[in-house]
């Protein structure tokens, strides 16, 4: 089963936390490497801070932070000095690597008796190892997890990648203003399903990463590197910057009704009035961690005599999307905005037993007209509450039904 | 399977630069697939030798710009099974179509020394204004993979696979970081069809609408957010006016703030 699998929690996993100097950083990748992971780690790559193969830790945003709000981010220079992970999600997420964007699924080849037999796909995934996944990506792999490797049906493309990844998390210091993981209960701080947990500790002559072991992965791998067992002070630090992120989080998504809210809104106006504003461009898609609906497409050669089935990453804003037999169902903008955010929201939670958005903020950033879903739950709440009797003016007369 | 007669091509030229039908010289390792799976029966620009029509495939490059185009593309379509047009000035009058913003005459009077001998209708229109059109594809210039891609999908009885949303979906598949929210670059992509793969944005340009406005654009939206970047209403018009001006929703979105 899919807790067995990928979240072990055993029990011969120290509770101790140790020490990892920060001018030693560079020996946990050599360890990566030499036990045959390909190393995937943020970078600054054409003005943004995404997630690539990084083998050196020169080669991470060190001295950089991020800037963000609705429609815009900008990295700039981080005035505390050379940190390595003073900044949050940025427009890639790991799905990327897991659900890579593009791939091929099986091929198909002409006999000369004019059948066909089917190829199947050999691939050849690396081992990942993911440096920097934070709190609410954690929470996001979860979820394709759920998607993906359901005890019904297993997508063994995902599998492939995903059950040799190796994660090593990191904790929030230094939210972003689209930040809202603290509504989702998804972060700052992460809690389980990682191999190594780091805090990155900087400040009066010390930089260090405070380190928690999540598996016995990641125990052999403290144990290899012999780190220090960290003293109750040095854990205190960490704790310490880790609470004060969490109280500089103040985007907020009320989750409380939110599945009766939306299921109740099918018919609301406000729909027309953000397909005014929405492109249907399908970038909050693209960029959402949890996101995963694909389409797929057949491809020949000329001559008829090879097919390939494809998958690549589709959208609900896409009008292709939606169609069945003839004509495509939602074409109205409205409706495909509509259908976003209600799946993400409410129907996710009936089909997946969750909620599908984990608070990352990224649907927010990188939406070019800054559409932001926080803001669209709260004007839904809003024309409630105002065509609601003067008796129940606020917000929070919307109790679960 | 064994195909008895090869389907025959042809590959017409109205107003237009030529850069589309070049697409398909442009094959070149493909090229020689393409022919051994068509016969190329008519394509002045690369043969002399012409077969004669009907033809099951007409490619179609180019706007109509004259009363004598007007009557020669209802010939094109007499003699084609399957008319595919391509390129921004087949399938939205092209460049040339900045003419439909102004008076025609003007331009003769002051372009020619003797106007007199030209004639010229006072709009540049695409094709599918005049005969029924099976497919278009877009682009200033045409995606060669597109043009094969369509090709293919008919010798094989198959939907093309070609998909009409934003050129967004294409940046972000290939992991090319937006351009508008990371920089506050002005980018014609959210509007814009795919078909390109994303080439200016990942020069860090911003798109410029090569492939014509996407399914169901929403151009109001978007000028309103190149307004708070700091665009004026005259490069607001400029902007959708170039190779697919008379597009349909890049038109009135250029017309709205020429208006303003
Ligand atoms: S819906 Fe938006 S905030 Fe929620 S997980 Fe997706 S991208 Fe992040
Ligand atoms: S909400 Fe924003 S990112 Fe999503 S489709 Fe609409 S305009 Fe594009």
């Amino acid at each position: 089963m899919l807790e067995e699998l990928f979240m072990p929690q055993s029990e011969a996993v120290s509770e101790k936390r140790f020490i990892l100097p920060a001018g030693q950083f560079q020996r946990l990748f050599d360890a990566l490497h030499q036990r045959g992971y390909q190393t995937i780690a943020p970078t600054l790559l054409d003005d943004a801070i995404v997630y690539e193969p990084v083998d050196s830790v020169s080669e991470l945003p060190i001295g950089l932070t991020d800037e963000q709000r609705a429609g815009a981010y900008r990295v700039k220079r981080n005035p505390e000095g050379r940190t390595f992970f003073r900044y949050t999600v940025g427009p890639r997420s790991w799905k990327r690597y897991l659900y890579p964007p593009r791939q091929r699924l099986w091929q198909a080849e002409r006999n000369g008796d004019g059948r066909f037999h089917v190829l199947a796909e050999q691939e050849d995934v690396p081992r990942y190892a993911f440096i920097g996944v934070r709190a609410c990506e954690l929470s996001a792999i979860q979820i394709q997890d759920r998607v993906f490797l359901s005890e019904q049906y297993q997508d063994e493309h995902y599998r492939l990648r995903r059950e040799n990844a190796l994660l090593i998390a990191v904790n929030c210091t230094a939210p972003s203003g689209v930040c809202f993981c603290t509504s989702l209960g998804t972060g700052p701080r992460v809690r389980d399903s990682f191999d190594l947990a780091l805090t990155e500790v900087f400040g009066n002559n010390e930089h260090f990463f405070l380190v928690e072991v999540g598996t016995e992965r990641g125990a052999s791998l403290v144990e290899e590197l012999g780190l220090p067992v960290a003293a109750d002070q040095q854990c205190q630090m960490a704790e310490a910057l880790i609470d004060s992120a969490e109280q500089r989080i103040l985007k907020r998504l009320d989750t409380s009704d939110l599945k009766e809210l939306l299921y109740r809104n099918l018919d609301s106006p406000h729909w027309e009035e953000v397909a005014k504003r929405c492109l249907t461009c399908s970038n909050c898609t693209m960029v959402c961690p949890t996101c995963f609906c694909h389409t797929v497409e057949d491809v020949t050669n000329l001559q008829g005599t090879v097919a390939e089935r494809w998958r690549q990453w589709d959208s609900c804003f896409h009008v292709d999307f939606s169609y069945i037999h003839g004509s495509a169902v939602r074409i109205s903008e409205a409706s495909r905005y509509r259908q976003w955010i209600t799946h993400k929201l409410a129907s996710w939670q009936d089909q997946f037993g969750v909620i599908g958005c984990v608070g990352c903020g990224r649907c927010i950033t990188w939406c070019p007209v800054g559409i932001d879903i926080t803001e669209e739950v709260r004007a839904l709440r809003r024309r409630e509450g105002s065509r609601a009797a003067p008796a129940s003016p606020k917000e929070e007369n919307h109790a679960n039904a | 399977m064994t195909r008895v007669t090869k389907p025959k091509l042809a590959v017409w030229k109205f107003a237009s630069c030529d850069g589309c039908q070049l697409s398909l010289l442009d094959c070149e390792e493909e090229l020689l697939e393409v022919a051994g799976a068509l016969e190329i029966a008519y394509f002045p620009e690369a043969s002399r030798a012409v077969v004669r029509g009907p033809y099951d495939i007409s490619l179609v490059e180019g706007s109509i710009t004259t009363p004598h185009d007007a009557e020669r593309i209802h010939q094109v379509r007499r003699v084609s099974r399957f008319l595919i047009t391509i390129g921004a000035c087949a399938t939205a009058g092209g460049i040339q179509a900045l003419r439909n913003f102004k008076d025609v005459q003007e331009f003769i009077r002051a372009v020619y020394a003797s106007p007199q001998y030209i004639e010229t209708l006072s709009k540049s229109t695409p094709i599918r204004d005049h005969v029924f059109v099976d497919y278009e594809l877009r682009g200033c210039p045409i995606n060669k993979y597109q043009l094969l891609e369509v090709i293919n999908a008919y010798l094989n009885g198959r939907k093309p696979n070609i998909a009409p949303h934003s050129v967004c979906s294409e940046c972000k598949r290939r992991g090319i970081v937006c351009v508008m929210v990371a920089n506050g670059t002005p980018c014609l992509g959210p509007v814009t069809h795919a078909g390109c793969g994303a080439i200016c944005p990942s020069y860090r340009r911003g798109c410029y609408g090569c492939f014509g406005p996407k399914e169901t654009p929403n151009p109001a939206a978007l000028s309103k957010r190149w307004k708070q970047l700091g665009m004026k209403e005259e490069d607001l018009v400029r902007a959708y006016r170039s190779f697919n001006a008379y597009s349909e929703a890049f038109r009135r979105e250029s017309e709205s703030h020429e208006r303003s």
